[in-house]
């Protein structure tokens, strides 16, 4: 679905600071695939070339990023936008702002929806939406409601609900479940597994947190200063990491046991 | 809730308005190095040659009145602001005499709001949309331009921009008339006409005057705005740029601007008292002007009582526009 | 002196056009009136209606005033008047709006409610009132007067906001913490963060005094015996100027304020941006 041959990406004309140098990568269909790392190990800046996000003056200066999709052929991340919202939809970390504080969530949800989504009357729109909602555990009145009238926790689901209402075959999530309490944490991982259960499509989950990503994926990508060091599905490298980076992340979790046991 | 408590908030702070300002209406006279009543009676007598002794008297009292000079301090104060608030009565004009003030006002009055109305929302809108296109794309050539015009228009007097108006349309090219007479039956077409050719140079440096503020303060929020992470959201959603220019950038852009909107009414006020003065523009400007250079002080307190309220007024109903807008507010 | 570099290198674009305009016009209105050769408010000291030429430089009025040295004293009394007001009003509203934030409380809510009041009432009626009251002339003292009542509370609340966002901020409750007195904490801690700001607003309120002086001036309100920007205006236009064509004489005037708005504007917008970036970057 997703295949990164030797990118080269980074921000800057004049003075080029690389951010990700020579990663390859493939992403199938049907799996969850954890990408994990430090701050300035260049997983957000992956994943943004991978959405094809080049508005903030990051560029792939070598190699190649190309995503195949039913519908679109295969794409160059340059025109991966033609397939936005469609194709592909994406979760952003949630803070404060994200959501538009002068549209109420229904709108919200419906704004930038492709075509084979939409259904005729809004009655009978409403009605679907509601369905889906119940379904993620979410309350219908969500959808009357002003991004702040609603709780961190509530606004971080309202944005899965967002980017799964669109049936996308590749959601990416940028560290969805950062800045949330472990109770808030949890139920929005359990959303992601679900949705990704339903659609039988991929999701890319960055984040930071290896806790997470031994929580939910299926196979794990770490990437160090740039480079990806070690890629396997993920109880391998849980149970036996080849890097030294990837054996300091692991040692330094607490109680790995209990956490898998409380989602399964 | 919070809406309550913010309407509550806001007629207070209405009410304080009209007692500060009809205070210090009430003193001013007070510090003035002259006796304001015999400063008219002489200026009534010069004008009407003879006057009866009764009539002198019945006019001593009404501006005794009109200053509220009768009784102790405290009376004064109590009758003054009474007369002001629940009556609405400032006597008859004295150089129009015996027309009941609230009469002139009420025949001027409309001409100011219209004017002043249409001008405002002309300017608001053309300055919002301005600003908006110009702060959406800051670095192309038209919005620098834009903003160079802003910045030249914004700190010029609104009488200098009038002058400048009737000197160049009125003197040198003899375009629209240079004082207002305004002609036609009742609601005719020429009627309509003769007030809409009229009014084009007082709206127009009005518009100008206004126009500069509106696109210097609306570019700065929508550049601030574009930084904000719904719109990078809704960009990464694949919405078009027209889209999410008006259902993104420009509600969030507006908001603030119907609170500076409230804060620029009295200064707006201010400049289409000059400019009436400057076209004879027959609006509440013209009428203070003419109660100074007659002297009509019934007049004079009864136009700038009312110029007070109006103010007060306007603004305050704009505030109570706000949570109209802003969910925020509404929902607390 | 590394400072005076700094300040003009750091400065965004806008600062130093403004700077230059104000250079311009308080060359003619401080500097110049010194070396005007005669009064130019008395009439007839020049011949009348003279065009620009080597004596009079920009003309004579019809009154025989030399135009540009009438110019130059209009400029100075302008300038003052909103020198003037502006120390007082800002003085008034720095000392008011730091004691309404800083004490907080019921004096607080006075002096907000006073302000937010005065904010509201248009000054320009009341102005034209107290010229009626005083027999249709409005001398500059007690324009000024009425001036500094009516503009103390802009620079008041924004020091106001500014004193209560730093009671909360963590220098200055070190420095309460480290027993420094209160007037201390004001003049050694709040006052220099404020120092921009208020340069802003000061320059901001001259551009307001002047205005609103100028304004009552052209409708003829003002003293007819001190010339200011507006009173030449007023002068230009009674006499005829625009019907004989005499553009120069009320032309000049009206470049003059131009000029000193537009640098005034720039100064001030300037300084506000400087202020603000320098408040993220602490």
């Amino acid at each position: 679905m997703i295949s990164v041959r030797d990118a080269v990406l980074g921000y800057g004309t004049r003075s080029f600071i690389t951010a990700v140098n020579g990663v390859s990568l493939d992403i199938g269909s049907n799996e969850i695939v954890g990408v994990a790392g430090e701050s300035g190990s260049g997983k957000s800046t992956l994943m943004r070339a991978i959405y094809g996000d080049f508005s903030t003056g990051l560029r792939l200066k070598g190699g190649s990023i190309r995503g195949t999709f039913e519908g679109y052929g295969t794409l160059d991340c340059s025109d991966m936008r033609r397939a936005w919202w469609d194709a592909v939809s994406y979760v952003p970390q949630g803070s404060m702002s994200v959501l538009n504080p002068l549209m109420k969530v229904e709108k919200q949800l419906l704004d930038g929806l492709p075509k084979r989504q939409r259904l005729a009357g809004r009655a009978a729109q409403r009605q679907d939406l509601e369905k889906f909602l119940a379904g993620l555990g979410l309350d219908a009145s969500v959808l009357d409601a002003y991004p702040h009238q609603l709780s961190g926790g509530m606004r971080q689901r309202v944005l899965v609900a967002i980017a799964a209402y669109v049936s996308p075959k590749l959601i990416l999530a940028d560290e969805p479940t950062t800045a949330l309490d472990v109770v808030v944490q949890k139920r929005i991982l359990l959303m992601l597994v679900e949705i990704q259960r339903r659609l039988q499509n991929t999701l890319v989950l960055v984040s930071h947190d290896l806790g997470v990503h031994y929580q939910i994926t299926d196979r794990l990508v770490i990437m160090y200063r740039g480079e990806v060091v070690e890629t396997g599905a993920t109880d391998e490298i849980f149970s036996n990491p080849q890097h030294d980076y990837t054996q300091r992340l692991i040692g330094a979790l607490p109680d790995l046991a209990a956490r898998r046991g409380a989602v399964s | 809730m919070k809406l309550l408590n913010f309407i509550l908030g806001r007629l207070f702070v209405y009410v304080m308005v009209l007692v500060v300002g009809m205070t210090i209406l009430f003193f001013v006279p007070r510090f003035a190095p002259t006796d304001p009543v015999d400063a008219m009676l002489a200026k009534v007598a010069s004008q009407s040659g003879y006057m009866e002794a009764a009539q002198v008297d019945a006019l001593r009292a009404s501006l005794a009145d009109t200053f509220g000079l009768q009784g102790s301090m405290i009376d004064q104060y109590g009758a003054f602001l009474k007369r002001i608030f629940l009556t609405a009565d400032f006597g008859p004009s004295l150089s129009m005499y015996p027309t009941p003030v609230t009469e002139l006002i009420a025949r001027a009055l409309p001409w100011t709001f219209g004017l002043l109305f249409t001008a405002t929302i002309i300017a608001w809108v053309l300055g919002n949309f301005v600003g908006l296109l110009a702060g959406w794309r800051p670095e192309s050539n038209p919005a620098r331009v834009m903003e160079g015009i802003a910045i030249c228009l914004y700190p010029v007097p609104y009488y200098i921009v009038a002058l400048i108006l009737s000197v160049l349309f009125s003197y040198v090219w003899s375009i629209f008339p240079l004082t207002t007479t305004i002609r036609g039956a009742p609601w005719s077409w020429d009627l309509i006409r003769s007030i809409l050719w009229n009014s084009f140079l007082p709206a127009a440096s009005i518009v100008i005057t206004v126009f500069g503020w509106w696109i210097i303060s609306v570019k700065a929020q929508t550049t601030a705005l574009k930084e904000e992470e719904f719109i990078r959201y809704a960009r990464l959603k694949g919405l078009s740029d027209t889209r999410l220019l008006t259902r993104y950038v420009l509600p969030n852009a507006i908001l603030p601007q119907i609170t500076f909107l409230a804060l620029q009414i009295g200064l707006m006020f201010n400049g289409s008292l000059i400019t009436e003065i400057i076209f004879d523009y027959p609006g509440l400007g013209l009428l203070i002007y003419s109660a100074v250079l007659q002297g009509d002080y019934n007049l004079l307190m009864g136009t700038i009582s009312l110029s007070i309220v109006a103010v007060a007024t306007a603004t305050m109903i704009i505030d109570f526009l706000y949570p109209l807008v802003d969910p925020r507010i509404r929902h607390g | 002196m590394a400072d005076i570099r700094h300040f003009f290198q750091d400065s965004p674009f806008r600062l130093h056009v403004g700077l230059l305009l104000l250079l311009i016009v308080g060359c003619i209105g401080l500097l110049l009136p010194w070396f005007a050769p005669v009064d130019p408010l008395e009439w007839y000291t020049a011949p009348r209606n003279q065009a620009a030429s080597a004596a009079h430089v920009l003309g004579t009025t019809s009154l025989g005033q030399d135009i540009f040295w009438l110019l130059t004293w209009a400029v100075r009394n302008s300038l003052i008047l909103g020198l003037v007001v502006a120390f007082f009003s800002t003085l008034i509203g720095v000392f008011l709006g730091l004691t309404a934030g800083y004490v907080g409380g019921a004096a607080d809510r006075f002096l907000s409610f006073l302000m937010d009041a005065l904010i509201c009432i248009p000054t320009l009626p009341i102005l034209i009132l107290l010229a009626a009251l005083f027999g249709g002339q409005l001398g500059l003292t007690a324009a000024g007067v009425a001036l500094v009542l009516f503009n103390w509370p802009f620079p008041g609340r924004q020091v106001r906001a500014v004193a209560l966002s730093m009671r909360e901020r963590e220098f200055v409750n070190v420095a309460w913490f480290s027993g420094e007195s209160r007037t201390r904490i004001l003049t050694r801690h709040i006052f220099p963060y404020l120092a921009g700001w208020s340069a802003a607003n000061f320059i901001n309120t001259v551009l307001v005094v002047i205005a609103t002086e100028s304004a009552l001036a052209v409708i003829g309100l003002s003293s007819a015996r001190q010339a200011t920007i507006g009173t030449m205006i007023y002068w230009a236009l009674e006499y005829q100027a625009l019907l004989a064509k005499r553009y120069v004489w009320i032309g000049a005037p009206v470049l003059a304020i131009v000029l000193l708005f537009v640098g005034l504007f720039l100064v001030s917008s300037g300084l506000a941006m400087r202020s603000s970036d320098r408040r993220m970057s602490v």
